[in-house]
């Protein structure tokens, strides 16, 4: 039996959390880094109910003024409303076209692989209008990757399904 | 269930909406996903460093003042990129069961026994050769309220990072002869036959220790795609 390929993904399940949350890494850079903000939002399913067992992990490019020990990686596991949050500031534009993202990857009971997304940032209107995958997203759905808010936090809510589905992404 | 072998219209991966699993009805999304071309993906993950890796987080039978209950077993295997080329360095989380069936999770609901010695969470860096190793106890099947008389076939979870954002991977190693594994929902979305055997670890002689624990051996591919049969299709 040839046993070559590629291993298939699982969903994570339902008790996860004492298997992974010794690495919560919800702060990307410290408290008085300039730039820092917060990113937060509710994970909601088809019901618009919170989906409190799920894992929200972000990876990021350099920040301005990156900290000695950067990773560029946070985890978040959801509380019981279904909320995660994270602290970080603005990654650099990749240089390529593409606006500064974070790459976002959920987890979750019932998920038998990950989703990925992408949070933009609201005040990057023109780097935005031009992003090469914006631009390929039609203008109703466009909205669901941009992070809104004022100031240092922004909202970024993961609708799994229902009229403000969020866009995921296959690669 | 239906076996069907060797499509190649079936994909490694399951699908999102699988009705046999029922947490999948409100969680799957319904939209087809968007395909990120891959001048666009993020090249590099993320540089761990110095994780906080102690040898002693692979070995899940001495975290506690005592001995666990259950049956000793040493896991290893190699993590491998797509074209079998090693990943060193990089991540490896498990967690799982008792030999009773019962996560040390406060919502686990199971009328199994917890075991003081035994917590079922481990963590290692993978070696120069992609190789890792755990010493744990054989997990416990347990029942699950998918379906009637729902029985989840003995697994360890893994988590594992790759060298970018998309090889990251989070999986289930099963047991070979589980009479579980044909009924189990999770461990059949996988459609395509041959992929799912890769899920079931092997009887491995070569890390079985005399007198002490037998040797179980799962390799984990990488392919670093997330190419999913899109919502709605077969």
């Amino acid at each position: 039996m040839s046993r070559s390929g590629p291993t298939p993904s699982q969903t994570i399940g339902p008790f996860f959390r004492f298997g992974l949350d010794w690495m919560t890494g919800r702060d990307l850079v410290p408290a008085r880094h300039p730039g820092r903000l917060v990113v937060r939002g509710r994970v909601l399913d088809g019901d618009e109910r919170p989906v409190p067992d799920a894992m929200v992990e972000v990876w990021q490019a350099m920040c301005v003024e990156a900290p000695q020990r950067w990773t560029g990686f946070g985890r978040c596991l959801t509380d019981e409303e279904g909320c995660y949050q994270f602290a970080t500031a603005k990654p650099v534009a990749p240089g390529d076209g593409q606006a500064p993202h974070l790459e976002l990857s959920l987890f979750a009971r019932g998920l038998l692989q990950r989703l990925v997304t992408r949070i933009y940032f609201a005040d990057e209107f023109s780097a935005n209008a031009s992003d090469p995958l914006l631009r390929r997203l039609p203008p109703a759905r466009r909205d669901s990757l941009i992070a809104s808010g004022e100031g240092g936090t922004l909202d970024f809510d993961i609708h799994l399904q229902g009229p403000h589905e969020t866009v995921f992404l296959a690669y | 269930m239906t076996e069907v072998a060797g499509d190649p219209s079936l994909t490694v991966d399951p699908p999102y909406d699988v009705p046999e699993y029922g947490s999948t009805a409100k969680r799957a999304p319904h939209q087809p996903l968007v395909l990120l071309p891959e001048e666009l993906m993020d090249p590099l993950g993320p540089l761990f460093g110095e994780s906080p890796i102690r040898q002693s987080d692979a070995d899940l039978t001495g975290q506690h003042d005592g001995e666990p209950l259950g049956e000793r077993i040493n896991v290893s295997g190699r993590l491998l990129g797509p074209e079998g080329d090693p990943i060193a360095g990089q991540l490896i989380e498990i967690w799982q069961c008792n030999a009773a069936g019962r996560y040390a999770h406060e919502v686990d609901r199971h009328p199994a026994p917890l075991d003081p010695n035994f917590t079922g969470a481990g963590r290692c860096l993978t070696g120069p050769d992609g190789s890792y190793r755990f010493v744990t106890i054989r997990p416990g099947a347990y029942p699950w309220a998918n379906h009637p008389n729902a029985w989840r076939p003995a697994h360890i979870h893994f988590s594992v990072f790759g060298r970018r954002f998309a090889e990251r991977l989070i999986t289930q190693m099963y047991f070979p002869f589980d009479p579980l594994l044909p009924y189990d929902p999770i461990f059949n979305s996988v459609r395509d036959q041959a992929a799912r055997r890769r899920l079931v670890s092997a009887f491995d002689w070569d890390s079985t220790q005399e007198g002490w624990a037998l040797g179980y051996r799962f390799d984990i591919v990488l392919a670093g795609r997330l190419a999913t049969p899109q919502p709605g299709s077969p």
